[in-house]
């Protein structure tokens, strides 16, 4: 029987620690100054505009890769299986920083540096060894029945895919989609390299020119924290499961 | 599972073949040339000249490169080995009482995780302004490793909660009949428990510890001096600001070997400890 000084203490050592989680960004939330001045003093309608048009593209892309490509590992055999699995694990930890050096200097010799393009192919490709690697788990869990009922019924494997499985998944998909739209939202180093252009900077990058611009104003600075951070504060307040879920399945960004 | 499942088909490649298309140009290609680029002495202008290892070589022998990897096991320690000591604690002390407000207390906690860490170094670069520590040459690498110690323990503590909320009660039970007190309970039930959380935890900090590049770029830039400078930062001033393209390739190829290794000796030691 667990007495009462001990339970005390372990809602002291919590509630110290979740103190410590939330004073930054209480900090943020009281210290911002005028929203409207930050907004537009920061550009941040373009920057933001330029993060939801790779987020989207991003999340789309490699959503469809993943799904098809997760599909065919998870639910059929084929020669060569598992070293193509293994290279999307490998993928699993291949980091940003290893690859964005050639990334820059093969875009710029294509003209694509300062495009879209070099914002959301990278990452795409990324995000599609994450969502393999995830899809392939769900497919597996599938019951096998189900296919079979399906071929029987003379579903091609296409539509046993979009009719038949893949509604069973919207859980595994929605957790995929949330994980990639915030890795994709937050990044900062590829953008960084790869746009000089101001009207494609992304929200990230637009905050660090931002902060580089007024140092000296807090309230402005903490203003553009606040923007930058919210849009993927409020989707986590809503699906926090599904980060939570998908994170503590050891999930790992490149 | 011996016997993969589904049908053997050849259709399979026709599902594979966008999405391994792109993975391979955008990230193994990228990966073939940095191995390719980091055999050269490139300025990324002018026609490069071979040197074969000497990058490599350079790795081992040039100071301000020993200590950027110095710092980044420095950083370990407060990236990875801390919030896994903290997040224990706190699944610790949840496990023993029924805690109120269990689910609000996770939310919060998780938090810093979704966050842009380029709005966590913003944040922090202003808390930490009064003290002066980032601008100490002695405090700005514990300074920057705290920022990574926040970011890090509330996922360990969501990760560890998870793993004790597997664990069957009759075990605490056991222990408790046994007399056991909360920190031999701790020892001999909880911790064994979660062996393959604390692996996957590990891995996690550890791979975001030696990626670290948006928490010291902006809040430190490496500085002052280079107290802080860390391999990815590296990465970038020599790529794009010192004209070592070759050198640059070289630290970001053994970064993602280092990290590589790493995280499968994480793993294996956790499957054996999980056997035994």
């Amino acid at each position: 029987m667990i007495d009462r000084r001990e339970q005390v203490l372990a809602h002291v050592v919590l509630g110290v620690f979740a103190l410590i989680a939330l004073a930054p960004v209480v900090r943020i939330v009281l210290g911002t100054g005028s929203l409207a001045t930050a907004w537009d003093d920061g550009n941040f309608s373009t920057s933001l505009r330029t993060s939801a048009i790779v987020t989207v593209s991003v999340v789309l892309v490699s959503g469809v890769l993943s799904i098809l490509a997760g599909y065919a590992f998870g639910l059929m055999r084929f020669r060569g299986e598992q070293v193509l699995f293994y290279v999307i694990v490998l993928g699993l930890t291949i980091p940003m920083e290893a690859i964005v050096v050639p990334l820059y200097y093969d875009l710029r010799e294509a003209g694509l540096t300062d495009t879209y393009w070099a914002l959301i192919l990278p990452q795409a490709a990324l995000s599609t060894a994450f969502g393999t690697f995830w899809m392939r788990a769900f497919f597996r869990s599938v019951p096998r029945s189900l296919i079979e009922a399906a071929r029987l019924d003379g579903s091609s494997s296409w539509m046993t895919l979009w009719r038949v499985v893949l509604p069973l998944g919207r859980p595994a998909v929605l957790t995929m989609v949330v994980l990639v739209f915030m890795w994709t939202w937050n990044e900062f180093l590829l953008a960084l390299v790869m746009v000089s252009d101001e009207s494609l900077r992304t929200a990230p990058l637009g905050l660090a020119f931002f902060q580089g611009r007024n140092t000296s104003d807090e309230g402005l600075l903490m203003a553009g924290a606040l923007i930058v951070a919210a849009p993927v504060v409020v989707v986590y307040l809503f699906l926090q499961r599904h980060f939570i879920r998908g994170m503590l399945s050891g999930a790992v960004k490149g | 599972m011996t016997r993969p499942p589904g049908e053997p088909r050849r259709v399979a490649y026709l599902y594979l073949l966008p999405g391994l298309a792109l993975f391979g140009a955008f990230v193994l290609y990228p990966l073939a040339r940095a191995g390719w680029i980091s055999l050269f002495e490139w300025d990324g202008v002018t026609r490069g000249t071979w040197v074969g290892a000497d990058n490599y070589a350079a790795l081992a022998e040039d100071a301000d490169l020993r200590r950027a990897f110095l710092h980044s096991a420095v950083l370990l320690v407060f990236y990875a080995a801390l919030p896994v000591a903290i997040g224990l604690v706190l699944a610790g002390a949840a496990s023993r009482t029924r805690v109120r407000g269990l689910a609000a207390l996770r939310t919060i906690l998780f938090l810093p995780q979704v966050i842009a860490l380029v709005v966590v170094a913003l944040t922090w670069r202003l808390i930490y302004q009064p003290t002066g520590w980032l601008g100490d040459f002695d405090l700005a690498l514990p300074a920057v490793g705290l920022i990574g110690t926040w970011v890090a323990y509330g996922l360990c503590f969501v990760l560890f909660l998870a793993g004790v909320q597997k664990v069957p009660l009759s075990l605490y039970d056991a222990a408790r009949v046994d007399g056991a007190g909360a920190l031999r309970e701790f020892f001999a039930v909880t911790l064994p428990a979660l062996k393959g959380e604390i692996a996957v935890a590990l891995t996690l900090c550890t791979i975001a510890a030696l990626r670290n590049f948006d928490i010291v770029y902006l809040t430190t830039a490496g500085g002052p001096g280079d107290a802080t400078s860390v391999p990815a930062l590296e990465v970038y001033e020599r790529a794009f600001e010192t004209g070592e393209v070759g050198l640059a390739a070289a630290i970001g190829v053994c970064l993602a070997a280092i990290i590589f290794a790493l995280s499968f000796a994480i793993n294996r030691t956790a499957e054996r400890a999980a056997r035994t």
